[in-house]
């Protein structure tokens, strides 16, 4: 038993370097081409041929079409309602923002294994989503400093405060502010990463399990294999509701800057 | 006790917390289900405020996975 190799449900996460880390330096900076980036230029190749392949003018819209519309109809709704006419200038950041994060978190849970390819989910490092979660946090500030100025540091003393806790609730609303990027940030990265690692373990089952003998293979390893299809499910699932929610969060957030409450 | 079973112990106390997130998240989705049969014609508007329910509740039980993973492989 102490011979065998330990599956290490971490270890899909790696960030390889394709073409070894030797001559991509610029200003003492690696910039080698790893796993994470190719994916991300295989996300953005597939979701520009998505919309332009939507992209046609048909008064009756074919089905490509339609889904492109319906999409961008999605996200131009939810703006419209969380933020109101103002929201319009939005539309294309949370637009790429949502298809950019819902590409990759399905591209990374595509069945590639089958043809040898192995399929990296980007989106499940904390350095990506955290830096989307800044860009968002970043438009934030950026619009409410402009629109409103220092008041917009009125957003932390909401209506109707009474005057001796104004400083404690200050200091709350600007600490649950100030945790708004991370917070945004985590979410994604740790529902990417948790799905990916209750796959990989219970397809560990599956295989050590086979290997014992047919007995344990029943067993184990065809519950195992069952919990496997039923879970896949669920994360095409999870893998769109934390698109949808990273993009709402965003657009409530930018409402919060725009809009002062 | 020995460091590594310590923090083994705690990683293992730490998912008590995604028992409890499941609570939480199906505090919220139920809730809506059953105000949604009394009141159909309400349940679509009230959709996306269903989601902003669901992800918080869902990132305090993700904080709880993330301790038991930082203590596995970090700490």
């Amino acid at each position: 038993m102490a011979t065998e190799a330990k599956v290490d449900p971490m270890d899909q996460f790696t960030i390889e370097p394709l073409a070894g880390t030797a001559n991509w330096e610029i200003a003492g900076y690696n910039i080698a081409f790893t796993n994470s980036a190719l994916w991300m230029l295989i996300t953005t190749v597939v979701l520009t041929l998505f919309v332009a392949g939507g992209l046609k003018r048909q008064l009756v819209p074919g089905r490509w079409q339609m889904t492109v519309e319906s999409f961008t109809g999605f996200i131009d709704d939810m703006l419209a309602a969380n933020i109101g006419k103002a929201g319009r200038k939005y539309v294309p950041y949370v637009f790429s923002l949502f298809m950019f994060i819902l590409f990759a978190n399905l591209l990374g849970l595509l069945p590639l294994g089958l043809v040898g390819v192995h399929p990296f989910t980007f989106t499940s490092h904390f350095t990506v989503t955290g830096v989307l979660a800044i860009m968002s946090f970043a438009i934030v500030l950026v619009v409410g400093f402009w629109r409103h100025g220092l008041h917009f540091f009125s957003l932390f003393v909401p209506h109707g405060t009474p005057l001796p806790m104004i400083p404690l609730i200050a200091f709350i609303e600007f600490f649950s502010f100030m945790i708004r990027p991370f917070s945004l940030g985590l979410r994604l990265f740790v529902a990417m990463m948790a799905g990916h690692v209750l796959l990989e373990i219970l397809s560990s089952f599956v295989i050590d399990s086979g290997n014992a003998g047919l007995g344990w293979g029943l067993v184990i390893g065809l519950p195992s294999l069952l919990l496997m299809i039923a879970i896949g499910a669920l994360e095409l699932l999870v893998a769109g509701i934390q698109a949808y929610v990273f993009a709402l969060l965003t657009s409530l957030y930018i409402n919060d800057a725009e809009n002062l409450h | 006790m020995d460091m590594e079973a310590a923090k083994l112990i705690g990683a293992g106390l730490a998912a008590i917390g995604a028992g409890m997130a499941a609570i939480g998240v199906g505090n919220v989705f139920g809730s809506f289900l059953e105000s949604a049969l009394r009141n159909p014609g309400a349940a679509d508007s009230q959709q996306g405020r269903l989601f902003i329910g669901f992800a918080a509740a869902e990132l305090l039980g993700l904080l709880a996975f993330l301790v038991a993973v930082i203590l596995i492989f970090v700490a």
